[in-house]
Order: structure tokens, then sequence, then C-alpha cells
């Protein structure tokens, strides 16, 4: 049995470790009401966008954008987001066991990743990475979506993917989020709410092409916000569950060591007693 | 028939500006384009530069967009860009730097520097520049 010294330091240390688990809980916590505020603020964007490029796309026959060209496909590209930092419980691995479940099997795969922990998985088990990006997993911007936008259609339009695909986490609540694959190039247009717009007839300025080459990239960009914003949305939310039960368990350890800690105490005090006791039966 | 038209900017981070304008004035990819209460349904891109909208008891009113679209339909317009501002948000300190740097950068004609990207943050400065300096101009 351990001595109540070693108990008393084994205290201390758990209690360090459950007071850093705290404020990572806590952290995360306000980070996820956060990252979920812009996630809000972002909808009647991504929704007007989808509005209007569907309605775009019904009225105009010109739908023969470059993004959108659909070509056989030989070269296959996945886009994988994940977190920077661990400690968030099973989230990048499950992000991981989608990836690979995709990839497996196919040839000529392609792979960018969002993120250290996609990095490093796929390094350590000798992948090749085409592009990499990190340090905005948890607070991604919109100027990232755009950077990851401008880099992916440069890379589609000179033919070397002939489909891109996006892995990432789709957030449902706190404690709810499941990783999933989404086609992201070439663009497929969403369809439109049909019977609502039939009798409306749109000027378009100057042509409907011209603004379905400024369309079709936003809502390029506007997906992949969504996506990198329900992935960090996703993670903290997983960081946050994580770190409680990690709080809780540290609590639960503590309470266990100190009541062996105030047995062993007892224990001595009662054996001093009795040796006292003794000791004075001794003298008489 | 109504005197107004409603105006919204979106951006992806927020809703920038929500009013009843009695005219609006954006330049799109090929010129400006002026439009009044019960405009017909349209379409258009936009080019960088500030939009310009008229009130029918407040001073006028500059924004600056950088790109995007706008969508009349239903006496309302919705204008959608990826940056917007409010004149008050601009930091013409840095619009103005940012305008040199690109400047600069456009006289040299350096092979190392990318053209297109210089040309797009150079006209984002004026657009900003302009936006502010038209909004001082009307308060006054």
């Amino acid at each position: 049995m351990a001595s109540a010294r070693e108990i008393r330091q084994r205290i201390k240390s758990v209690k360090n470790t459950q007071q850093i688990t705290k404020a990572m809980n806590m952290v995360a916590a306000a980070r996820l009401r956060k990252a979920q505020e812009r996630a809000n603020a972002s909808r009647p964007y991504a929704q007007k966008i989808t509005e209007v490029l569907a309605r775009v796309a019904a009225q105009s026959d010109e739908s023969i954008h470059p993004l959108l060209a659909e070509r056989p496909v030989k070269n296959v590209a996945y886009l994988v987001l994940n977190a920077d930092k661990g400690l968030a419980g099973a989230y990048s691995s499950n992000v991981m066991k989608e990836a690979v479940a995709q990839i497996a099997g196919k040839e000529n795969v392609h792979l960018i990743t969002v993120g250290r922990k996609a990095r490093d998985y796929f390094l350590r088990r000798g992948y090749e990475i085409d592009m990499e990006y990190s340090g905005f997993s948890e607070r991604p911007t919109y100027q990232h979506a755009i950077m990851l936008a401008e880099d992916l259609s440069e890379q589609f339009l000179a033919g070397n993917y002939d489909e891109i695909h996006i892995v990432y986490t789709q957030f449902f609540s706190p404690l709810l989020h499941k990783p999933v694959t989404m086609q992201l190039l070439p663009v497929k247009a969403p369809a439109g709410d049909g019977a609502a717009d039939a009798g409306e007839e749109y000027i378009f300025e100057p042509s409907a092409a011209a603004v379905l080459d400024e369309l079709v990239p936003r809502y390029f960009e506007t997906q992949i916000y969504a996506a990198l914003m329900q992935s960090s949305a996703s993670e903290l939310g997983a960081r946050m569950a994580a770190m409680s039960s990690a709080t809780d368990n540290a609590e639960e350890l503590i309470s266990q060591l100190t009541l062996s800690y105030n047995k062993i105490r007892q224990a001595g005090i009662t054996r001093e007693i009795s040796e006292i006791v003794g000791g004075a039966e001794a003298l008489k | 028939m109504d005197k107004t038209i409603r105006v919204e900017i979106i951006t992806p981070d927020r809703l920038l500006l929500s009013a009843e304008a009695t005219m609006v004035v954006a330049r799109a990819i090929d010129g400006d384009i002026g439009i009044l209460p019960n405009h017909a349904p349209l379409i258009t891109s936009l080019a960088i530069w500030p939009v310009k909208m008229k009130f029918a008891n407040a001073p006028d009113s500059y924004i600056a967009v950088c790109g995007g679209f706008m969508e009349v339909k239903d006496n309302k317009i919705t204008i959608l860009t990826p940056v917007g501002e409010m004149p008050s948000e601009i930091d013409v300190k840095r619009a103005e730097s940012a305008k040199e740097r690109a400047e600069a950068r456009l006289r040299k004609r350096s092979p190392s520097i990318d053209v297109a990207r210089a040309e797009v943050a150079l006209k984002r400065a004026l657009a900003r520049l302009k936006a502010v300096a038209m909004t001082k101009l009307h308060l006054k």
C-alpha cells in the first residue's frame, strides 16, 4: 500500500490535470458558442447564393461553366478537413476512418489535407499528400475558404483532378456529429424551387453566362466555408465533451484517493494511540 | 406603387445592411446601373466599387463592396458580396497604405509579382477610399 505522502502527491497531480481539463472544457464551450453564432450569421448568404444559382441555372442554357462540366473521371482528389490539435475524443479518428473508407481500393487518388492531424495521419501511413493547409481548423474565416477554393479550382481547371470530394464532419449538436463525404467539383447546380419562379423572367446584366461566371466560384467558396465551419463546430463540440468527461473522471479519482488517504491517516493515528496506551501500561 | 425599395447587403459573416432606399446605384461589371423602386427582376455581377444608396430622409450612403452580385426581385435588392464594409468601419490609413503598396508593385512589373492580384488589391483600396470620401462629402 502506498504511503500517505505518495497519495497526497498523487491527489495534487490529479487536481492539476483536472484544472487543465476544466479550463479546456470552458474554452471549448465558449469557442463553440462563437462558432455557432458565426455559422448562423453565414446562413443567409449561403441560402441566397444557392437560391440565385438555382434560378440562373434553371433559366440559362449556357450552364456549361467550366466548374460545372463533368468529364470522364481518372483522377479523384479528396479534401480532408481535420483538427490541428488532439484532445477531442474520437473526432479526428472518425474523420480519418471516413476518409480511408473513401479512398480504399481506388487508384489515382490525390489527397489534400486541412489540419495537422490529417496530414500526420497520412504521412505516417505512407500516403502522398498533394497540398496541405493547417493553422485554422478551429477558427476558419471566409478568406481561408477563398484560398482553398482558388487552389482547388485551379487544379481542377488544369485537368489535374477530374473530381474533387470533401470529407468533413457534419454538426448536429455539440454531442452529435458525424463525418460525411460530399462532391465539391464539378459543382452540382442546386435544383430550383421550380413552380414559384416559373412566371418570372430575369434580366441578366450583361448576360447569363457572365453572371454564372461570377456566381459559380462564389457558390463553390460558400460550400467550402460551410464545411469548414461545420467541422470546426464539431471539433469544438467533441473537445468540450471529451474534456468534461475527463474532468468528471478526475473528480472521481480524487474522491477515491482522498478516501484511501484518510484510511491510511486514521490507521496511523490508531496505531499511535495504541502505542501510547501500550507504553503507559508498561510504566505501571 | 411603392416609393422605396428594400436593400439588403449580405456578406458571408453577417447581414451588413438592411434599409429602405429610394434609389440604388451599383457598378456592374459593364458599367453603372441604377435601380429605382419597382424594378423588373434582374441579376447582375458587381465590380469592386462602392454602392450608392439614396434615402427619403437621410444623407446618401456609400458602402464599399468587393465584387459579388445583385439580385432585384419583388421590389427588393439583395447584394451578395464576399467582402463589404460600412464607411465607418473602413480604416483609411490601412486602405491608403494598401493602395500605395499595390501601385508600387504595379509600377515595378517585376515577373515575381502577381499582376492580377495587385490590381485587385488596388481596386479594393480605391473602392474603400472612395466610399469614405463620398460619405464625408455628403455629411458636410
